[in-house]
């Protein structure tokens, strides 16, 4: 019994300094009660919810990424982390929008016709939407028509596109040359991702990069929207 | 790894998946091939195919200088057509087709499906078989049953391609389908493209 008190970790008892590094422990292991309850006490100290959401739970999951691409995790314990902060982000999602987090820029992101493998293409939205970009999924077996609308009606910085067949990830190009065709082309940026995709494939069939995990695509889409801010500035 | 091939400059040396090596050894078998040997590459690289290429090429190099011909058994199988890019760099053919499912169903019949069969879950006699190995346990599934749906969610069938005629296989598949929560359908394919590139290659063979 004695063991099992000392055991038993209190969030609530922790201070900040110590709270934050048990959520990301907490992310790793996929304790979704938990990264609720810290999301929680977090608020009630009066925490910014963007500050929760970058330094607890994009922070804890960015430890995740890495760990997943260096082999030490394997999709079950990315997906049991990807739920418990999802769950987390549930709670601030409302609380964002009412204080104003920054933007970074918005992203249309669909897994492509003939295929029905959504799993990074969900990992990607989520991870995101935590770095302050707006997501708007399209979901699985998308045509090239969905596409072309969603782009139409939203307006994006970003096309994302995810594949994780073999048969199905030409279909890629198929998208990327209507935009050509429309004229669109330069006016997104287009990422690739899903396991069976590569750079080469990435560059055959014209799309600005290749993404290997949720992390890149984070990474290389803030890279993209600060590309993009330079060349404004510069214009003006 | 299998070892102890008879290599010989006659001989033609089969690189295979390690999920297709009871189906290969026993059309070697009923077809009286002894002209083909078989070494296999461990089946849990389709865990990770990334990893295929290079461990093809590492096993056509050793063994190359072994043997009249060397034909890799594998298709596609998720390297995105990095395997063909190194097949034609070492100049040995492969199977054609992007995996497994496709080459027993018949890459032609296969492809015409297209998107038919998109909410489809395929299992092979192999599978089958290891479906605890391949599918359920790399999933996570043993531990937490709930990601059951992040996984399946959009599926809604199994489709059971068997290679023989078993009707042990037959329910351990249809079970492995409740435990999916999918609908269940079996469909015979015998072993399909695979039999037929074999059955080429030798007749190529004899004919040169």
């Amino acid at each position: 019994m004695t063991e099992e008190f000392e055991d038993d970790i209190v969030l609530s008892e922790l201070s900040d300094d110590e709270l934050v590094p048990q959520m990301h422990d907490d992310l790793y292991d996929g304790l979704k009660e938990e990264i609720e309850e810290g999301v929680n006490i977090l608020l009630e100290r009066g925490w910014a919810p963007y500050d929760i959401l970058t330094k607890a739970l994009v922070e804890g999951m960015r430890i995740v990424g890495i760990d997943f691409r260096d082999g030490i995790l394997f999709v079950p314990e990315v997906l049991l982390a990807a739920n418990a902060m999802k769950s987390g982000m549930k709670i601030l999602k409302p609380l964002l929008a009412e204080t104003g987090a920054p933007r970074m820029g918005k992203m249309v992101i669909g897994t492509v016709k003939g295929d029905i493998h959504d799993i990074g293409k969900n990992l990607v939205s989520m991870m995101m939407e935590g770095a302050g970009f707006e997501v708007v999924d399209l979901g699985i077996n998308n045509p090239v028509e969905n596409y072309i609308s969603a782009i139409e009606e939203e307006n994006p910085d970003i096309l994302g596109m995810s594949a994780l067949l073999t048969t199905t990830m030409p279909y890629m190009k198929v998208v990327i040359d209507r935009l050509i065709e429309l004229g669109w082309r330069d006016d997104y940026v287009v990422l690739v991702g899903g396991a069976p995709l590569n750079e080469e494939f990435s560059k055959a069939i014209g799309a600005d990069a290749y993404c290997r995990d949720a992390a890149v695509a984070v990474e290389t889409a803030k890279d993209f929207m600060a590309r993009k801010h330079n060349v404004l500035a510069a214009r003006n | 790894m299998m070892t102890h091939l008879k290599s010989s400059k006659e001989s033609i040396l089969l690189i295979a998946c390690g999920a297709l090596a009871k189906e290969i050894l026993e059309l070697i078998k009923i077809n009286s091939w002894d002209h083909l040997e078989l070494i296999c590459l461990p089946a849990q690289l389709h865990l990770t195919p990334q990893k295929i290429p290079d461990a093809v090429r590492k096993a056509v190099i050793n063994n190359k200088d072994r043997f009249s011909k060397i034909f890799v058994l594998y298709a596609d199988c998720g390297t995105g057509g990095m395997l063909q890019k190194t097949c034609a760099k070492l100049r040995v053919e492969m199977l054609s087709g992007p995996h497994c499912y496709s080459f027993y169903d018949g890459n032609d019949r296969f492809s015409e499906r297209g998107d038919e069969e998109m909410t489809s879950f395929y299992l092979t006699d192999f599978l089958v078989r290891q479906f605890d190995s391949f599918v359920w346990k790399p999933l996570g599934l043993n531990k937490h049953p709930e990601l059951r749906d992040l996984y399946f969610g959009n599926y809604e069938q199994l489709v059971y391609l068997a290679q023989t005629d078993d009707e042990e296989l037959d329910s351990l598949a249809e079970s492995q389908a409740r435990r999916l929560k999918l609908s269940y359908i079996r469909r015979f394919t015998g072993y399909g493209d695979l039999k037929t590139e074999l059955t080429d290659l030798v007749g190529q063979s004899r004919a040169v």
